[in-house]
């Protein structure tokens, strides 16, 4: 795996973070032991985004019903931003990940952030997809046709 | 990143207690048409929108309500970001499409039937124009009657778009349609809905 | 007409306090959790996040606790919580083809790629009580099975190779939002849909059964129905791309309908869609069926049924609104009643006075 020498695309990394359990986030990132010093921009806030579908599935979108979102802007010292935006209401969560979006602006600091925190976030992630899709697969049905007598 | 950092700092500090205070003080001004209010400019945009100007927005834009730029506030394309990046509203291509316009310029701004004037059914949907004039006095008195307005009220405002006095008549004979104008300085604010009349003083 | 009486104040401040106190029940059982509420009441979570019409299963919880299970009480209180929210802007139109399928089945097709998914579902169990619920038992986790993936292909794609099924109308611009402008029929399909996914189960539920039962004849198949996991992406300005934010549960019904042709389409299936949150069969089902229905103008069928017409449906579906208008008849109307009362008594008096001259009349003409 070449997560620790390549960082990974931005909005990868922000659509982990946007994924995470708050409160995992909040320990991993306190085994980096960084305390940049940095300042709001925007938020954090929660509000609402309005969710869209497609009609039948592929056509034109409509409008399906709102969400909680919960987003926040940072600025570091050095100037650059972070930007965070997730579903739900956890407001620290997105906060702190406006700050590690603008760290990993920083492509040494983006490596080490995704190994020690966006990398285990990810597994994680993953591999309760994947028990959800074994739980699932296990019921499936398996169609087998029986043999009728009177063919004989 | 240090060009996207100037153009997206000086947003309200505190957002859900700074507009709640400016629009009291928007709707304060616009039940008193004419009334010159102070405001707190709670925000710093990008130049050439004013602080003040910049404050109305932040309070009155949303996701919801495309707004317009004169040329003369075009011209810095970091405004356009930074407004929509602190109000979720998105830039309107043309006047007549806007919720909001901002004016930097009012001198040399398209006449007043050229922004949505709304309908008979729907005279809300019409845009608000927030004008950034030099002063809200010393300029040309102008005396207004109507609704909120205890007899007669005069302001004298510097900075309108020539030929103001007739665009303004023909604003109030679109009634209930029409446009309602934010007048900004550098301190002040205020405010002339479509009801208010321009009567003709004495002098 | 509405009288302002004053006097109410202590009674309604005692009654607020006995209904935290019915609401809270025997003090020696445990309160509820909102964990527990979203955990193992989950449909019922599912049900008020979709016609509150706000994706948040802990405040659909909360809000299910606070109105003691009264669903379109809880359903009242989400849409209510929505207004003191800004929106932050819209999402990217959601893909459903990209779902992480929890359950797929489909009445068409019996091999159809993805299989036939059962997930967890209700529908081969033999409705009995199982009183091994009253209490807890030990409940053992899901089996799994480690099968090579296959994309779980949907219906339409499959049907539309042949060409025999309508194809979705793509269109640019935006979608029009019942809850940011004023209704005006005819509504758009996008609209209707959005009034229908927030609209009433129990109301879409007999409509659509109206329309099985040859009110609006429309022979549905059950196309497909999936529930699953989507990611939703939104869009940031100031990034310049979309951004995924998180996912949401949908349940999304692809209803098809056999259709003999009219003068505006010819003979093939045509497709009734339903979308919603959480895990949502029957509503979805239900919504699928009125879609297909309210499509009768656009498909040149007559609309005949109640199903088929816009205004009563759509005017009709949404249980907040139905619930305030017939529940605002508790309020006070002593003043229209007090005059109905003296109109009633004018009435009744000269109907009496009519009956009485005649029989005046009849005694007369008999002697």
């Amino acid at each position: 795996m070449s997560l620790d020498i390549i960082p990974l695309p931005r909005r990868d990394r922000m659509a982990i973070l946007a994924r995470s359990n708050g409160g995992r986030l909040r320990d991993l990132w306190s085994t980096l032991g960084l305390d940049p010093a940095y300042k709001s921009v925007r938020g954090p806030e929660s509000g609402l985004v309005m969710l869209r579908g497609r009609v039948g599935g592929t056509g034109e979108a409509f409008n399906v019903g709102e969400a909680t979102i919960t987003r926040a802007s940072i600025k570091l010292e050095d100037g650059s931003i972070g930007h965070a935006m997730a579903l739900g209401r956890d407001v620290e969560k997105a906060r702190l990940s406006a700050v590690i979006d603008a760290l990993c602006q920083d492509t040494a600091m983006a490596a080490r952030i995704d190994a020690a925190l966006i990398a285990p976030i990810k597994s994680e992630l993953d591999a309760a997809d994947e028990e959800r899709r074994q739980e699932t697969a296990a019921t499936r049905v398996d169609f087998f046709t029986m043999v009728r007598g009177e063919d004989q | 990143m240090m060009d996207q950092a100037v153009t997206l700092d000086g947003g309200f500090a505190d957002p859900v207690f700074n507009a709640q205070s400016a629009f009291r003080i928007i709707m304060d001004a616009m039940a008193r048409p004419g009334h010159v209010l102070a405001i707190p400019a709670y925000a710093t945009p990008p130049v050439p929108l004013s602080a003040i100007a910049g404050t109305v927005a932040c309070t009155l834009l949303d996701v919801d309500t495309p707004f317009w730029l004169d040329q003369a506030l075009a011209a810095n394309p970091a405004l356009q970001a930074w407004l929509t990046f602190h109000t979720g509203a998105r830039a309107a291509a043309t006047p007549v499409e806007a919720h909001f316009a901002l004016v930097g310029d009012p001198t040399s701004m398209p006449s007043l039937e050229r922004f949505a004037l709304g309908s008979h059914n729907y005279p809300d949907q019409s845009t608000t124009l927030i004008l950034q004039v030099g002063s809200l006095d010393g300029g040309v008195p102008l005396t207004f009657a109507g609704p909120g307005i205890k007899g007669r009220k005069t302001i004298a405002p510097q900075g309108l778009p020539a030929g103001f006095t007739a665009q303004w008549h023909d604003n109030g004979k679109r009634f209930p349609c029409g446009v309602d104008l934010i007048l900004t300085s550098a301190d002040a604010i205020a405010c002339l809905p479509r009801t208010a009349r321009l009567v003709e003083t004495e002098s | 007409m509405y009288v302002a009486v004053k006097g109410g104040e202590a009674a309604i401040d005692n009654a607020h306090r006995l209904l935290a106190d019915r609401r809270r029940g025997d003090r020696s059982v445990p309160a509820l959790t909102l964990e527990q509420i979203a955990g193992q009441l989950a449909l019922g979570v599912d049900r008020v996040m979709s016609e509150g019409s706000l994706y948040d299963r802990r405040l659909a919880a909360l809000a299910i606790k606070q109105a003691r299970g009264d669903m379109i009480e809880a359903i009242f209180l989400l849409r209510a919580y929505r207004t003191t929210l800004p929106r932050f802007g819209h999402s990217e139109p959601i893909d459903t083809g990209a779902m992480l399928v929890e359950r797929r089945i489909s009445a068409c097709y019996k091999d159809l790629p993805g299989g036939q998914l059962l997930g967890p579902t209700f529908d081969y169990t033999h409705r009995l009580l199982d009183e091994e619920l009253d209490g807890d038992p030990t409940i053992e986790a899901g089996d799994k099975r480690t099968d090579p993936q296959e994309p779980v292909t949907r219906i339409a794609d499959i049907l539309g190779a042949e060409g025999l099924i309508e194809e979705d109308e793509t269109a640019f611009g935006e979608p029009g939002d019942i809850t940011q402008t004023p209704v005006e029929f005819p509504l758009s399909r996008a609209m209707r849909l959005q009034s229908l996914s927030r609209g009433d189960e129990g109301f879409l539920l007999a409509l659509g059964y109206s329309t099985q039962r040859g009110y609006a004849r429309s022979h549905p198949f059950a196309g497909e129905i999936r529930i699953g996991e989507v990611e939703v992406e939104i869009f940031m300005p100031e990034l310049g791309f979309a951004v995924p934010v998180g996912r949401v549960q949908l349940t999304e019904c692809q209803m098809v309908n056999q259709f003999k042709g009219s003068a505006k389409a010819p003979p093939q299936f045509t497709r009734g869609y339903g979308l919603v949150f959480g895990q949502s069969e029957r509503k979805v089902m239900a919504m699928a069926l009125c879609d297909r229905a309210l499509r009768a103008e656009e498909l040149g069928e007559d609309i005949v049924a109640p199903a088929q017409d816009q205004e009563f449906v759509l005017s009709h579906c949404d249980n907040v609104q139905a619930t305030g208008f017939v529940e605002h008849l508790k309020l006070p109307h002593y003043v229209d009643f007090q005059s109905e009362l003296g109109l009633v008594r004018t009435m009744r008096a000269e109907h009496d006075q009519v009956a009485n001259d005649v029989a005046f009349e009849a005694k007369e003409a008999a002697e």
